[in-house]
Order: structure tokens, then sequence, then C-alpha cells
């Protein structure tokens, strides 16, 4: 008679470490964490008596110290006597600055583009193509470099506005674009209670109202909508709400504004953006385009023909059909890698260097680090900064991705 | 009967065929269709039109009304007399400087030269597959005899270098039966014990068909651009694969040091790593060494790169199905077979055009190095081309000539990769 039994229970051998695969998997990352551990020590060790050597130490008191240079291009005050800390703030707004405006022309240029490269006009399509083709395949650096160059060379210098018969004009009287920038009119408010930043918060604080109210104006309609059968006509109630209150606001505000003008050797007045930073906002946002057209136009023949033909058979008009079937199909396809593509431009506005745009990387990473030689400090706050923008983002993300992910099964 | 007297005309022959209208055939009808077909096409059309030809009216006049021949700006505007065209004499003049940097003995260029035409050969068998299989080894074989050429010295030290990773080869083919990581690790030390025993004779040998030795600061120009991307990108290949595979092992240590890795590397920009080779990175090593900025370069880059290539590889891995994994397993084999055999020719088939878009991407880093005070094809053109007293203000010519060699070489490659994509899908053709 057959007696069912267990099978032999094993006793540990220490040759089970490698060849069992229930314990192999321990042995290895025990050995990976002794390498890891070794390996920073090791450059534990030497940075600790690289530092000795030195007289060094690692401290981030430098950012308290006087900066003691000058930056051209700010958002807020700064001078020569401001700390490190508040260079490297400075730094960070132009380094936003650069990726937000970027990312902005970016987004419509590469939208026209890969529209139009889908263009049944055989010429434009071939243009647009031209185009995408060039820049995508030459780095990005060269195309800051030439632009800067460009501007630098193409553009008319102030002086050129002086006199009688100038050689330039200022376009309608209103903005200058020379060779040193692009001088624009500034708003600002004359009422003394609204002046400074007490006046642009009000109108933040209306368009936020005016969103929320065209919002329900919105809600209010698709509910009458589904009573009745009749969506009310609103686009006027909408306009009334967006820009009623600001009009009104800066009719109270006393709006007007600042015109540059030219005194002396160069223009006063007025918002001035350097011609770097133009250069390196202008090459960025074209480069970038290139690579959002691609990825528009591989959105847009990612929905099937089907799909328009089965939203136009069940009787929807051309409008609608972009709105609730093709692009909410597409977007899926177009924005994780657009969301790339602009944390990419946010990188690579660390080229801002090489126009001397004093980004984060000019002013942290650049002069800061040579005056001080805080080398690890400065490299260090760098990469968090960086590191932060890309990790939130990215997070981001994956919540959008998870909500848009098709529910299967 | 027929009574066709009474009918007024019946036609009896047949009348040949007209043929279409001339709006409906031929240039006109593509004009229609293609460019006119309405109202904003019409414009659009006419737009691009005035753009193209505001473009050639401005380059083709100078392009053809070029100089070719002086030897400074001043002496090209004289001979130029207001006349629209380009001083190209700079490119004839500066080639050499463009392409090899401004120190490498001049007597010595054939051997860039030689290597990057070796290089072409050893390529073209990993790029085409009808290729004879044989070419491999020399493939094999380039880098040392491309490391030989470039940074000269005597040809003994390859050779060694060669020799004990050989030997360390069949250590591991001798010992992998008993299982992968043993023979692997037996593998690594017979070839650093061989070529530690090496180092004695090439110290003996160091006149052995020696060529002339160049360190690696004296590189630049377009040259170094190609040494970086061509070493960066095969050397972040491998790298790349292990990180793929261990962010996605069930090992949770080893998935994290992956993963904490790769995050890292593709949060901050290439420049910030630059950095850390120019000024960080001597803290770290120990006190007294000193080795060159270019290996710093390539070890940043390289981990630059293969965090990128791990994530594009990762993509592929999980664009398998799940049934591959198992199928693998329920044949018996180990996780190394496995992957080797199954998972991997698939997974990095499916992965080309993104290992490819990272590969042109990192070429065009390259020129980053110009930040960092290297001189390469960007750097060349900013230091000593565009400040020296006889080229001062030629922008177009220089750039123009960088981005036709960018362009050839990406281009060349974003095309070779869309081919391969044709060549590899072997679902419905």
């Amino acid at each position: 008679m057959a007696t069912m039994s267990d099978a032999p229970s094993e006793s540990f051998r220490l040759s089970m470490l490698l060849n069992d695969k229930r314990y192999r998997a321990y042995t290895f990352q025990f050995i990976a964490l002794l390498l890891l551990i070794g390996f920073f020590s090791y450059l534990g060790v030497n940075l600790v008596r690289n530092l000795q050597a030195a007289g060094l130490n690692i401290s981030f008191g430098f950012l308290g110290d006087p900066a003691g240079y000058d930056i051209n291009q700010r958002l807020i005050e700064y001078s020569k006597d401001s700390t490190h800390w508040r260079a490297s703030v400075v730094g960070v707004l132009n380094t936003l600055l650069v990726a937000v405006v970027g990312c902005f022309f970016a987004t419509i240029i590469g939208v026209v583009v890969g529209v139009l490269r889908l263009s049944n006009n055989w010429i434009v399509s071939r243009l647009m193509s031209v185009y995408v083709e060039i820049f995508r395949n030459v780095p990005v650096l060269i195309w800051i470099l030439i632009i800067m160059a460009i501007f630098i060379a193409v553009l008319p210098q102030p002086r050129d506005f002086r006199g009688a018969n100038a050689e330039a004009s200022m376009f309608l009287d209103l903005f200058a674009f020379t060779g040193r920038g692009f001088y624009m009119p500034k708003p600002y408010f004359a009422a003394e209670w609204a002046a400074g930043a007490t006046g642009w918060l009000i109108v933040i604080a209306l368009l936020i109202l005016g969103f929320i109210g065209s919002r329900m104006i919105a809600g209010n309609a698709t509910k009458i909508q589904e009573a009745t059968g009749n969506r009310p006509t609103t686009w006027y109630w909408t306009l009334g709400i967006w820009f009623g209150p600001l009009i009104i606001a800066f009719f109270v505000m006393g709006l007007s504004w600042d015109v540059p003008a030219l005194k002396g050797f160069n223009f006063q007045g007025g918002i001035y953006a350097r011609n770097s930073f133009i250069a390196l906002t202008f090459a960025l946002s074209i480069y970038t385009a290139a690579f959002i057209a691609e990825n528009v136009r591989a959105g847009i023949l990612s929905v099937s023909k089907g799909q328009s033909e089965a939203a136009a058979s069940l009787g929807l008009r051309p409008n609608r059909i972009m709105n609730l079937v093709i692009l909410p199909q597409a977007l899926r396809v177009i924005i994780p890698p657009l969301i790339s593509h602009f944390l990419n431009l946010t990188k690579n506005s660390s080229l801002a260097i090489a126009v001397g745009y004093m980004d984060l990387t000019g002013t942290l990473g650049g002069i800061t680090l040579n005056q001080t030689g805080r080398a690890i400090e400065s490299v260090l706050l760098l990469m968090a900064f960086y590191l932060t923008i890309s990790l939130s983002i990215s997070a981001i993300m994956n919540v959008y991705n998870k909500s848009i992910s098709l529910k299967e099964r | 009967m027929s009574n066709s007297d009474n009918i007024v005309f019946v036609r009896t022959e047949m009348l040949p065929e007209l043929p279409p209208p001339a709006t409906e055939t031929g240039v006109i009808k593509w004009l229609r269709e293609n460019l006119f077909s309405s109202v904003t096409n019409s414009i659009l059309t006419l737009i691009s039109l005035y753009i193209i030809y505001q473009l050639l009216s401005g380059f083709l006049p100078w392009l053809f009304g070029g100089v070719w021949t002086t030897s400074s700006l001043k002496e090209c505007r004289e001979v130029l007399d207001g006349a629209t065209g380009g001083c190209f004499s700079v490119l004839t003049e500066r080639w050499n400087q463009l392409l090899f940097g401004f120190k490498y003995p001049p007597d010595q260029y054939w051997r860039i030269a030689l290597a990057f035409v070796l290089l072409l050969i050893a390529i073209a068998p990993v790029l085409f597959q009808k290729l004879p299989r044989k070419l491999m080894y020399f493939t094999g074989l380039f880098p040392f005899i491309g490391f030989w050429l470039i940074w000269g010295g005597t040809l003994m030290t390859p050779i060694v270098i060669l020799v004990g990773i050989i030997a360390g080869y069949i250590a591991f083919t001798r010992l992998e039966h008993n299982s992968f990581a043993m023979g692997a690790a037996g593998g690594i030390l017979t070839a650093a014990v061989i070529i530690w025993l090496g180092g004695f004779v090439t110290g003996s040998m160091s006149g052995f068909l020696a060529l002339e030795q160049v360190p690696s600061r004296d590189l630049g120009g377009f040259m170094l651009n190609l040494i970086l991307g061509v070493v960066c990108v095969s050397l972040s290949l491998p790298i790349g694969i292990a990180l793929a595979l261990g962010r996605q092992s069930d090992m949770l240590i080893i998935k994290w040091i992956c993963v904490v890795f790769i995050e890292f590397i593709r949060g901050v920009p290439l420049i910030t790593l630059l950095f850390v080779a120019n000024v960080v990175l001597a803290y770290f090593l120990p006190p007294g060494t000193n080795f060159d900025l270019i290996l710093r370069v390539i070890i940043m880059i390289t981990m630059f790169s293969s965090a990128y290539i791990a994530e594009v590889i990762r993509g592929g891995l999980a664009a398998l199905p799940k049934g591959q994994y198992e199928a693998a397993d329920s044949l018996g084999l180990d996780y190394a077979q496995s992957m080797q055999l199954i998972i991997l020719p698939q997974a990095l088939k499916i992965s080309i055009p993104g290992i490819v878009n990272v590969a042109v991407g990192l070429f065009k880093d390259t020129t980053l190095v110009s930040v960092i005070s290297m001189f390469d094809l960007v750097g060349m053109i900013r230091g000593p081309i565009l400040a020296s007293t006889e080229w001062n203000g030629v922008y177009w010519e220089l750039w123009g000539f960088a981005v036709l060699l960018f362009f050839v070489v990406c281009y060349s490659i974003s095309k070779y990769s869309q081919w391969l994509e044709q060549q590899l899908r072997t679902d419905h053709r």
C-alpha cells in the first residue's frame, strides 16, 4: 500500500545561497548593496581627504554673502549688494520666464506646423517638412548661437533710430526692435491706490472670477438644454462676464502705457527684453516646435478616419466632431510627449550660458560658482532645482495619464 | 427590312476617344488639386511661394557669388567689392581646424581620416544584415585600432587589452555552464589579471609600432563630436540594457538603485553633468589622480545616454506579451538564457527607433562640451576662428558649415532608422 509523504525537508546548506533560486536573489541584493555602500564610502573618503587637503568644507553659508556682481536682466529687485541666494532666485525666475514663454510659442508654432504638414496643399506641406527636418537634425546650441548672431547683425542699433532721417524707425511708434533687444510699451496704473502690485492683483482676481462665472453660465446652459432640449445663446453673457469688470477696472485704475522713447544713445522706459533673452527664447521655441509638430501630426493621424465618419453619420456638426470625437482621442496621444518636450525645453534653457543670459546656470552655476569656488554646493543646488521641476511635472503627468488611460476590462 | 432612309442621321462609325479637358489632366489638374483647391489653399500657396522666393533670392547669390581663395575677411570683402557673396575662403583656409581642432599635428591627419574610413567599414555589418557576418570580427577589432590611430602610442597597449578581453571571454564560456554569474565573475577576473600582467610587457616594448602620441586635450573640431558620439553611444547600449533589466527586476534593492539612477539622470540637464565632469568629479577621486577631461566627459555623457536608452529599452520590454516570458520559463531556461535567447532579441527590435532617436539626440548634445571650454566644432567656431583677427565677423559661412555637417549626419541616421523599421516589420506585409 502506497503512503503519501511530504517531500523530504531539505536542511539549509550554504551552497543554496548561490544555486537555489529562492535564496540567490538575497545573495545578489546583498552583494549589490555592499558594492554600492563601498562605492559611496570610497567617494566620501576621497571627498573628505580632498577637502582637507584644500582646506575647504561643505557649507551653504556662502549663499548669505553679498554677490558683488550685476545681473542685467531681472524680474525682481536685485543689486550688487544682494546675496548670492538672491542672485540664484533671480536666476530661477529668469529660467522659468524663458521656459514659460518658450513653451507658449513652441506650442503655437508646433501645432500650426503640425496641422499644415498634413495639409493637402503640396507646397505648404513640403515647406513644413523641410522646416521640421532642418531644425530637428541640427543641435539646439548651434541654433541659439546662429539666431543670436542674426539678431546682432541684422537688426538696427539704437543709434540708427536717431535724427530726422533715421535709418530705422519704431514699429507703430510703440515697439522698437534693436540689436540690443526689444523695447515694448509697459502698462501701468495711474491711480495711486492701484499703483504697483495691487492693481495687477485686482486684475488677476477679476480674471479668476471671470473664469468661474463663465463656467457657471455654461453649466446653467447645459442644465437648460437637458431639461428643454434647446441650448440658450450665451456667448454675449460669457463675453460680458470676462471683459466687463476688467474694462471697468482698467478705467477706474487709470490704465496707461509707458512707451519707450529714444533718450541719448538708448531707449528709455517701457519693457526691455534683452537680445540674449529674445534669441534664446526664439531659438528654443522654433527648435522645440519642430518636435511638437511631429507629435501633433502623429496624434491627428492616430485617430482613424472611421471615427469622424461615424460621428458624421450620427449627425454631429463638424465643430462638434472635432471637439467631442477627434480632439479627445488625438490629445491622448499628443499630450504625454508634449509635456516631455516642455521638460526638454526647460532643461535646454540652461544653454542660456552660451549667449550670456543670466538664468540659474548663469548665476549660480556660472558667476557664483567661479567667485566663491563652491563647486560642489553650487552644482548640487543646480541639480536639485532642475530635478524638482522634472520630478514634479512627471508626477503630475502620471496622475494625468492614469486619468485618461482607456478603461478596459 | 431596313428603313434607314427615314431616319435623319445615324452614326455608323465609332468616334475616336477625345483627350480629357485640359483642366483635368497633367500639370494643370495637379496644380488645381494640390495648390489651388480652395481660396485658403491658394493664399497659402502664394505665401509659401513668396517665402521660398525670398529665401532663395537671398541664399543663391550668396552661395554662388562666394569667394573661396582669400586669406582674411578684409581681403575677401575687397574682392567682393560690395557684391553679394559668401566668404567661403574661411572654410578653405580653416577646414583642418574645423574638422580636427587646432592642436592635432597636421602631418598626422591621415590617421584620423583612416580611422574614420575604418569606422564606416566597422559599422557597416552592424547596420546592414546582408553584409557577410565575418566582417563582425573587424567590428570587434575596430575599437583597438581606432584608439591606436587617434591617440597614438605603441600598438602593444591595445593588443594587451584585446588579449585580456579574449582570455576573459574564453574563461566566461568555460564557466558559463555552471551559472551565468560565475562565468561573468571568472571572465572579468581573468581579463583583469592578463591586462595587469600585460602592463609589464607594454612597459618594456614601448617602441613597438609606435605612432606619435597625441594627448586627448589636443583633439577637437568635428572629430571630437564624432568620437564622443560614437564612443558614448556604443558604451551606453550595454549599460542601458543592464539598467532596463535591473529596473524590471524583482529584487527590490537592485530595482531601486536603477530607478533612482535613471530618474536622477533624466531629471537634470546634460550641462550640469558636464559641470560635474569639469569641476566636481576631481573632488571624488583619490588625491593626486588626474585623468583627463575628455575621459571624465565620456563617463558623464555615457551615464546620461544610458539612462535614456534604458527607458527606451524598458518600453520595448514592456511591449512584449507576457506569454513570451512564460514560454521561456516553461522551456526551463534560466534568467540569463531566457533574456539572451528570447526576450532581448525581440525587445531590442522594438526599441530600435527609440535607440536611434536617443543616439541622434546624443550626437547633437555633444556640442555642449564647448560650454566647458572644449574645442569641438562649435567651440572651434566660437573660440579660435571667430576670435582671430582674420576671420572676426564671418558668421553665416561658419555656422552654415556646422549646420550642414550635423544635418547630413543626423538626417542620414534617421533615414536609416526608418529604412530599418521597414526591414524589420515581420508582421503583415
